[in-house]
């Protein structure tokens, strides 16, 4: 044919056809489409909760009074917990690299080495994070909740937290349960928090040193502490549920926005990491039986790479909005 | 005989001897032009669907609460003694809006004609990945069935309105169809959101990677440019309506408060606080907007290369047409505000958005000129696909000029959730794209089937349609500046409205005609498939790669080697050429000038 031998003008041209412009396998660049599309369902995420908050901006709780706790240790240490967590996923980051650059080098037994480090990182990653939903699920102080739906905490007069449990007395009480006569049997029932609104008025009248703290911050971003006449008032004549902890109800802390968009967008990443870490097994078990020794290209551990530094970086974003502004 | 029609007459005998057996050839397919073949036609069913959906509302609006034999027939309990229910007016309307926008004119228009046409514009022998080519579309048949499916819900199927707006979605007791019906919904579009993903990628890096020797960037056909921006704004846009949806269903099932704050059914306090219907809108319309490009752009793509084939003249402002097309997808992100002016945003917002929407009417009208000069002093073939792609530019055109109105948000305020904006949506992107998509399907059957199709039901086909859509939409301007509201069951309790009794008739009457003779193309379209007249190898005489491969199915599309590409498409009545076509893939004369590069 005559048009192998003419030219088509377009020769040395990056764009002019025949070739790959980026330099990239089309699975290469499926991946990193994969990944603009993905960043854009996170970012509708994070938009919804900065304009969620946004509402808030007086009342939203404060994330170093909500991360304090520590495996193993008593005590208050805000933010360390995640600062270790995310140290971890970011080390896994580093790992996928060195994994990436020994497939380069065709080095089979360091992409094992380093591919399985990287499994390691994801799942102390992914174990963290249940221990911190475990964590944030249970609570710590205890709250009550008003009509209104706002929150109210207890301090003593240096300002420190104070526990329900430090000064309310639980009196002991069956729960009637429901009978098949009352014909509601097959209802199943949450269960009850730990005091009643009576049990927590009653403990607040006779500790003369409690005082009831707001949701509301001032100038300073301090939450603002009401007189001993004020909050026997607020419990008294708003006090409508006792809550400890945090779900998708109910959230101790403040909004139960905080809460649904806390589990909702870590879970999601969350998610993302779990599939992360199950395709990083996969690639993991594809090395070890050689199937890319023999293709002599390493690329599907570059790919998942890509997506791993994505989570990755997903997750710095996440950290970021949650936990430290 | 085709080798179509060939092997389906052999299938039985002797198709498992085949390379392809009948299931990987016809069902499980990852050959591109056959996946075409199945978006349209699914895309086609969904359609037939979804007109006679408008074609019963139409009736209650023109004859409210009258007996009707079909409603009796086709609704069943939701219309007793043949009278129309207001829950599944709703119902209708809603689950209208959704087929005509999301599986008739995004994945019918540009499913089919995006994986018909960039292998073979392109010059490449199949999509990058045909596995998830064919899982694609897959995905879109399961949406399809899931969708089909949740008609027949007993509480009925989603009523919110295709913009499907909390707490109507999200609240499972606010309505019938806010049950199952709208789970349903749910998952069928989540579905659906990974069928276009899926889609999307593929497209786009076939386009990067794929295009043969000499198809420079700059030489790419406007089709494919059109498909190509389209798949860019589905990966950018869709993923946001998936944030929204997960963020609804938590709200529907899960108790969250994303979508609700404070509300009350039935003296009972809910328990939902703190949350906003207007992100849900925000986040709703950050997709709703630009898919009014993904269902445009394909079609204005498939008229600019028509209208170049069939005038005879090389396109007009080729340059200007990729800038215009880059320029609208780039607008297309920022502009979603305008259809919240009245949501209790902002209004400092809403003249933002009103600068920014008004913006997009510079490429807009960068396209409509260069449609009008590329036809001015042509050699016009008044051929079917010819008269649809005028139609388009005309109904762009109309439908365009109240796009300025409804941009402005001083003036939307007005006329915001009136017929005028049914007016101005159907006629700038319903029957643009689907326009848009007749043009494609006469213009390339033969490529598709290998036959033609008759081109004079085609005329009957066109002239009846392009008569219809102007007058059910046309007097649909009026009523609305008469302030009639959309999607009410029914307008007889308002006497302010007793005047506009008889234009709603005459409204429905076209609609029903029109709808019919749509008839005229499905038989057009099914008996050629098997008996219509064979095609020649290139019937309109085009310049574009699709017609140098044989028209036979061929997995891999040319026999020999894949030709290069020495121009641009569009070397039209081009000086010192005997013939007034040069395909791509003819070299230059001796000192012959490359015209656009």
């Amino acid at each position: 044919m005559s048009t192998t031998v003419v030219n088509t003008g377009t020769e040395g041209k990056t764009w002019g056809g025949g070739n790959k412009p980026l330099n990239a396998s089309y699975g290469k660049m499926m991946m990193w489409f994969f990944i603009v599309s993905d960043a854009l369902t996170f970012s509708g995420f994070l938009a919804a909760y900065g304009f969620s908050r946004f509402k808030f901006i007086d009342s939203w709780p404060i994330a170093d009074e909500v991360f304090t706790h520590v495996p193993f240790f008593h005590g208050n240490y805000p933010m360390i917990y995640v600062a270790f967590m995310t140290f971890i996923l970011i080390m896994s980051s580093v790992t996928m690299v060195l994994a990436v650059d020994a497939g380069h080098h065709l080095n089979k037994a360091k992409v094992t080495l380093y591919m399985f480090l990287t499994i390691i990182g994801g799942l102390i990653f992914v174990g963290s994070q249940a221990w911190e939903w475990a964590t944030f699920i249970k609570g710590d102080f205890g709250a009550i909740q008003t009509k209104g739906g706002n929150i109210l905490q207890f301090v003593d007069t240096e300002g420190q937290r104070v526990a329900l449990g430090d000064f309310v007395v639980a009196e002991h009480k069956d729960r009637t349960a429901h009978e098949r006569k009352n014909g509601l049997w097959f209802v199943s029932e949450g269960t009850l928090p730990t005091y009643t609104v009576e049990e927590v008025i009653h403990g607040l009248e006779t500790h003369e040193n409690v005082l009831v703290r707001t949701q509301l911050l001032d100038e300073h971003g301090h939450k603002t502490v009401l007189s001993r006449e004020e909050s026997l008032k607020q419990v008294k004549e708003n006090g409508k549920l006792v809550v400890e902890g945090a779900n998708l109800h109910v959230n101790e802390y403040g909004s139960p926005l905080f809460a649904d968009f806390f589990f909702f967008i870590t879970g999601f990443h969350g998610f993302h990491v779990f599939s992360g870490v199950i395709i990083n097994i996969i690639i993991f078990f594809n090395v070890i039986l050689g199937t890319y020794e023999k293709r002599k290209s390493y690329e599907m551990v570059e790919k998942v790479g890509l997506y791993w530094h994505f989570v990755d970086l997903v997750w710095v974003f996440v950290f970021t909005f949650f936990y430290l502004v | 005989m085709s080798a179509h029609a060939d092997t389906h007459a052999h299938e039985d005998d002797h198709g498992h001897h085949h390379k392809e057996t009948f299931v990987t050839k016809y069902i499980f397919s990852q050959d591109h032009k056959m996946i075409a073949k199945q978006y349209l036609i699914t895309g086609t069913i969904m359609g037939v669907i979804g007109v006679l959906m408008s074609m019963m509302f139409r009736m209650q609006i023109a004859w409210p609460e009258e007996p009707n034999v079909l409603f009796e027939a086709l609704l069943g309990k939701w219309a007793p003694d043949g009278v129309m229910d207001a829950d599944i007016y709703l119902a209708l309307v809603t689950i209208h809006g959704t087929i005509m926008v999301f599986f008739v004119l995004t994945a019918g228009l540009s499913g089919t004609f995006s994986n018909l046409l960039i292998p073979l514009q392109i010059g490449a022998r199949d999509m990058a990945s045909g596995f998830l080519n064919m899982i694609s579309y897959w995905l879109f048949f399961l949406s399809s069935v899931i969708m089909v499916l949740s008609l027949f819900v007993e509480a009925g199927p989603a009523a919110a309105g295709w913009t499907i707006y909390p707490p109507l979605s999200a609240l499972p007791l606010a309505q019938g169809g806010s049950g199952m019906g709208m789970t349903l919904w749910l998952v069928s579009m989540a579905i659906f959101i990974a069928s276009s993903l899926l889609g999307s990628l593929n497209y786009i890096v076939t386009v990067i990677n794929l295009r043969t020797k000499g198809m420079s960037m700059t030489r790419l056909p406007l089709t494919i440019w059109a498909f190509f921006i389209t798949a860019i704004i589905g990966v950018i846009s869709f993923p946001v309506l998936l944030s929204a949806a997960l963020l609804l269903i938590m709200d529907r099932s899960f108790g969250t408060s994303f979508f609700l704050s404070d509300i009350f059914i039935q003296g009972e306090v809910l328990h939902y606080q703190g949350g906003s219907p207007v992100l849900f809108e925000h986040l709703f319309w950050f997709l709703g907007h630009p898919e009014v490009y993904i269902v445009l752009l394909p079609a204005l793509g498939i008229t600019s290369e028509i209208i170049a084939t069939n005038s005879r003249k090389p396109i007009f402002g080729y340059r200007a047409m990729v800038a215009s097309i880059l320029a609208i997808a780039f607008l297309s992100t920022i502009v979603w505000g305008h259809h919240m002016f009245i949501s209790g945003m902002n209004p400092f917002l809403g003249s933002v958005f009103t600068f920014t929407t008004l913006l997009i009417a510079i490429p807009s009208a960068v396209k409509a000129f260069n449609y009008i000069t590329t036809l001015w002093k042509g050699n016009l073939q008044m051929n079917p696909a010819m008269l649809f792609s005028i139609g388009l530019v005309s109904t762009f055109i109309t439908g365009g000029l109240t796009g300025i109105i409804l941009g402005d948000s001083a003036l939307d305020i007005n006329v915001h959730d009136t017929y005028f904006v049914v007016a101005h949506f159907h006629l700038v992107m319903g029957i643009s794209a689907l326009y848009g998509m007749f043009a494609g399907i006469y213009h390339w059957f033969p490529r598709m089937f290998g036959r033609m199709l008759n081109k004079n039901l085609g005329y009957i086909h066109f002239w009846v349609t392009a008569v219809c859509a102007y007058g059910v939409f046309f007097p649909m301007h009026f009523i609305g500046m008469a302030g009639l509201p959309r999607r009410y069951y029914t307008n007889s309790n308002f006497p302010l409205f007793d005047d506009l009794a008889n234009v709603n008739v005459i409204i429905t009457i076209f609609a029903l005609v029109g709808g019919v003779f749509q008839l005229v193309f499905l038989w057009n379209f099914f008996y050629s498939i098997f008996y219509g007249k064979k095609s020649v190898e290139n019937p309109w005489k085009s310049n574009t790669l699709e017609w140098t491969a044989s028209l036979k199915h061929i997995h891999g599309n040319w026999p020999g080697e894949i030709p290069h590409v020495h121009r641009w498409a569009y070397d039209y009545s081009k000086p010192g050429h005997e013939e007034d076509y040069v395909p791509q893939h003819i070299p230059l004369k001796d000192g012959e000038e490359e015209l656009q590069h």
